[in-house]
């Protein structure tokens, strides 16, 4: 017989208990009767010889192994039952717990498929990424130089070794033109990874070569939004950049390497100048380990070609260590974002289960007599903290069931209102991770708000619970009642104080001076026509025919071209020097270098401090020259006058630069990020003296900025019909106004206000109900002390003083046992978020203010209905 | 009459699979056979005799059917399992092991008065 049969087969075992027994009291009775004992007294002494045929019953049961299965379900039906007696407790618990562990689910469920979980490939534990380690520059991290990538990849016998640049290109035919983000790979990187294209075919080793078919294949969201998802798009061409390309295939949804690419192309194709060079390194490598290699024999392997190949060609790759590493995910920047949001709510949970917790205790008080009458009759002590737990499991499983539907509901709207990019945002979801996740919190939630009242069931005094009855209230669960609100209280402090720091950071941060005029100013990326690209004169008139005819739409102040916009993604770094005789690159400062057009101070509106901006006479022909911010001109010349004073900057060319002004700093790292960079100096330099030979390149960086007159959205369309060139390109792309790319630079700050903010509330909501619900139970078991009280002279302002004092002495020990919790957690703010500063006392004594008056209007009205006690009622009810 | 002691811990297992052993027995039986056999040296309790069968059915050293009585009654009657008279004899021999001990160290310390 197993244990599912005497489970389930209980109502026939019971029959054949009690006819087994039944049996032996009429065999012994006939015993007895033959004997001749009368059959009256023979039934009396078989009964008596087997003892109370109920106890015998139970050690039967109890015989059977599965009687644990069978109380727990005694257990849970009891609890149901008496959860269903009392809807409002019931309503309250479980919508306090839905809320806490729904919101500990969703970041749980963002944390775990973010940052913890592998990169969805197929055995991604095989995966390592390829890259330079250089021993002697600033740049300590590179990519590989396509030569390099080839020589590695014909080389390596222990890794299958993929490759893909990121570039960019404008996407002329089909449709509206737009500008796209384009991988070109190698032709073996799909199947490297592991990925099965959605549709069609990857690309072949003939097509990965120069002079190759050009196809391409299509990223996942660019077929659904460009060519409305249509099947009959593989086969059909578009054309990027001028070229036309054959569609073979659609990659998988989802996939992303550095962001989706919206069209791959093969890399081999592209002849490039730069791919053929061992000095430019935009390849990244990405290997499978072949079968039975480690990472490291990989690891060895790599580094020794490396070597190898810094001795074939030591101008280039001299210092150059190839180094292979498990391929990760990059979430850096949103790491610890994630974990102090998880942070916060695992305390929103904790102040939940901790308001549970006493709810639960203050009607396990006034069961205190139910659970005395019970054992009296025998139930044991541990079979009823059995019960008392089996119920919080009910009600923790409940609120995580409801917890889950909520996070379930919620996830997707969460991911939304992130700021920015959150990466792997497609891999989130609810999955068995985070049920099993949930579930583990909902049953140590449980057993957290359910062990003290269990706690409670009487191990001592048995009469003299029964005889005092509820209304006998020791010291003792008062104590504990006062350490659930003491818990809470300590708890909110900490949410509270987090989200005074961060409102006040992000009003300190608000009011700084970006150092440009963020006001009516549009910047947009420009992609210039790709025929133009090969011919340096052509690339200079097409961009002054860009100004030219920017400068003509209606509203339009002042207009420039730039290479990079303060406070958006994207930056140039430079080393610099004040003398001819520079050292080597790690030793140099670096500085922020932009390349501009001369009206790029007014658009801007960035203060000129000493000397001159550019003009239009600063040409190829004439003297290179450069301006400066204060901040450069303080950290290179000393405070001295840096006009008509010289800089060689090694990587833009030979020959000094003259610094011919002085400008404003320009909080160019964003409002909160720019106070701690690393480089913070700032230097700009004239477009129109780019060298012919970085002309192309440049001009594929490029944005626009224009100052307008009228509400800068306003110019887009008008703008952007302006400047399509007449092969249905030059298009604009990544449009912002300056104010919005500012609102961005404090995005996180203010999502994480935002956060923290709805948390404090949450948390100031649950102890105001905390220390209500905790006070209004005290406080009616009192009602007969204070019949005593007032029958004997005290007035109804004694009582409120009386309840009062109790009040405050819960919410003071609260307040210092989470001061210091919250002094900690702000330092933890201050380190992980840009722009954070110290908790200031005026932040910390408000915050604190909020929650005491919060806490005392909580305990108002309990305590004026004690005030109000009738003291003959009172009495009378004793 | 000398006072009636308690059944040593464990030794009514030993005692009800002895019996069952004789062949298909049931629960009065047992009861009868154990009060005949100890006579009135140890008590018995009727009580924990019928918990004990249940055990010892779980633990799968007794099996039982349903069969009719000579008097025509249907009982169940238990009989001892393959692995029941595995235990019943390796637990048989450890106990008369430890009398065998027992009765050494008081055969010696009665020597030792001497």
């Amino acid at each position: 017989m197993t244990w599912w049969h005497r489970l389930f087969r209980r109502a026939r075992l019971e029959e054949q208990l009690e006819k087994e027994l039944r049996f032996h009291l009429e065999e012994h009775a006939a015993d007895l009767v033959a004997r001749g004992v009368s059959p009256e007294e023979a039934r009396r002494q078989a009964r008596l010889a087997l003892g109370g045929p109920e106890q015998v019953k139970e050690g039967c049961r109890d015989a059977r192994g599965t009687r644990w299965l069978e109380d727990l379900w005694r257990d849970v039906r009891y609890a149901l039952r008496t959860l269903r007696q009392k809807p409002g407790f019931t309503a309250v618990t479980l919508a306090t717990l839905a809320l806490g562990i729904g919101a500990t689910t969703i970041m749980f469920t963002v944390v775990d498929s973010v940052l913890l979980k592998p990169l969805p490939f197929p055995a991604p534990d095989r995966l390592v990424a390829v890259d330079g380690h250089l021993d002697n520059s600033r740049y300590t991290q590179q990519y590989l130089a396509y030569p390099d990538f080839l020589d590695c990849r014909r080389a390596s016998r222990s890794l299958d070794l993929a490759g893909w640049v990121y570039n960019s290109a404008t996407l002329s035919e089909p449709g509206e033109a737009e500008y796209e983000d384009q991988f070109e790979i190698s032709h073996n990187l799909f199947s490297v990874l592991g990925v099965r294209l959605f549709q069609g075919r990857a690309f072949l080793p003939a097509e990965d070569q120069p002079g190759g078919t050009p196809v391409a294949i299509l990223g996942y969201s660019l077929w659904q939004r460009h060519f409305a998802g249509d099947p009959a798009a593989v086969g059909g061409t578009l054309v990027l950049d001028g070229k036309r390309y054959t569609i073979v295939g659609i990659a998988p949804a989802g996939l992303e390497l550095d962001g989706e690419a919206g069209v791959y192309t093969p890399l081999g194709q592209d002849t490039a100048p730069y791919l053929q060079k061992r000095f430019a390194h935009p390849v990244r490598g990405v290997g499978r380990l072949a079968s039975g290699a480690t990472l490291a024999r990989a690891q060895a392997e790599i580094a020794s070609l490396g070597r190898a190949l810094a001795e074939l060609h030591p101008d280039s790759n001299k210092g150059r260590n190839l180094r292979a590493l498990p391929l990760r995910p990059d979430v850096e920047d949103v790491r610890s974002t994630l974990w102090l949001l998880l942070g916060a709510v695992t305390l929103v949970l904790l102040i939940a289960c901790a308001n549970v917790a006493s709810l639960m205790l203050a009607r396990a008080v006034s069961r205190e007599r139910e659970l005395a009458m019970r054992m009296a009759l025998g139930a044991g002590r541990f079979r009823l903290v059995r019960q008392c737990l089996t119920e919080s499991a009910v009600l923790g499983l409940g609120g995580g069931a409801l917890g889950v539907a909520l996070a379930a509901a919620g996830l997707r709207r969460f991911l939304a209102f992130w700021p920015g990019d959150l990466p792997r945002t497609g891999e989130v979801r609810l999955d068995w991770r985070v049920l099993a996740f949930a579930l583990a919190v909902s049953l140590v939630s449980g057993l957290l708000f359910g062990l003290a009242p269990a706690w409670r069931v009487p191990a001592r005094a048995l009469e003299q619970t029964l005889r005092a009855g509820a209304r006998g209230v020791a010291g003792d669960p008062r104590r504990l009642h006062g350490g659930f609100v003491v818990a809470e209280i300590a708890l909110a402090v900490v949410l509270l104080v987090s989200a005074g720091t961060l409102g006040r950071a992000l009003l300190r941060l608000s009011a700084l001076d970006p150092g440009v005029n963020v006001h009516s100013v549009l910047v947009s990326r420009m992609a210039i026509s790709p025929a133009v690209l090969p011919y340096p004169a052509r690339i200079r008139a097409a961009w002054d025919d860009i100004i030219e005819r920017a400068r003509r739409v209606p509203g339009v102040e002042s207009v420039a071209v730039v290479d990079t916009v303060p406070m958006r993604e994207g930056n140039n770094e430079n080393g610099y020097w004040t003398t001819a005789a520079v050292p080597p690159e790690n030793q140099q400062p670096v500085a922020l270098s932009t390349c501009a057009t001369p009206d790029y101070l007014e658009v801007m509106g960035i203060p000129l401090r000493a000397g001159r901006f550019f003009t239009d006479h600063d040409r190829m022909d004439s003297r290179p020259v450069i301006v400066i911010d204060n901040v450069m001109a303080r950290s290179a010349f000393h405070g001295q006058d840096a006009i008509g004073r010289q800089l060689w900057i090694p990587e833009m060319g030979d020959g000094p630069f003259l610094v011919v002004g002085v400008v404003g700093h320009v909080r160019y790292w964003g409002l909160a990020g720019d106070d701690r960079s690393k480089v913070r100096a700032q230097f700009y330099y004239p477009f129109a003296q780019v060298p012919d030979g970085w002309l192309r390149r440049w001009s594929q960086l490029m944005s626009i900025a224009v100052r307008t007159t009228v509400p800068p959205l306003g110019v887009v369309q008008p703008l952007r019909h302006e400047l399509r060139g007449a092969a249905n390109d030059q298009v604009l792309y990544a449009v912002r106004t300056l104010e919005q790319l500012a609102a961005a630079s404090l995005g996180r700050q203010r999502f994480l206000l935002f956060l923290f903010g709805v948390f404090a509330a949450l948390s100031l909501l649950l102890a105001a109900i905390g220390i209500y619900g905790v006070l209004a139970y005290l406080t009616g078991l009192r009602v007969p002390e204070f019949g005593v009280r007032m029958a004997l002279g005290a007035t109804g302002r004694d009582v409120l003083r009386l309840v009062f004092r109790e009040s405050l002495g819960m919410i003071a020990a609260g307040v210092i046992a989470g001061a210091s919790a919250a002094l900690a957690a702000s330092r933890i703010l201050q380190k992980s978020v840009e722009g954070i500063e110290a908790t200031g006392p005026a932040t910390f004594v408000l915050m604190i203010a909020i929650l005491v008056a919060a806490a005392l209007a909580a305990t108002f009205v309990p305590a004026r209905r004690a005030s109000r006690t009738d003291p003959m009622r009172a009495l009378r009810h004793t | 009459m000398p006072p009636k002691s308690d059944l040593p811990q464990g030794t009514l297992d030993l005692l009800i699979l002895k019996i069952a052993a004789l062949g298909p027995v049931h629960g009065y039986a047992i009861a009868q056979r154990l009060q005949q056999v100890s006579r009135d040296v140890v008590q018995v309790p009727q009580g924990s005799l019928y918990p004990a069968l249940h055990r010892l059915e779980n633990r799968g050293l007794l099996a039982a059917d349903w069969k009719e009585t000579e008097t025509g009654r249907e009982a169940k009657f238990y009989r001892l399992t393959r692995q029941g008279r595995a235990q019943l004899e390796s637990e048989a021999a450890s106990w008369q092991r430890l009398a065998q001990a027992v009765g050494l160290i008081l055969r010696l310390s009665a020597g030792g008065a001497e």
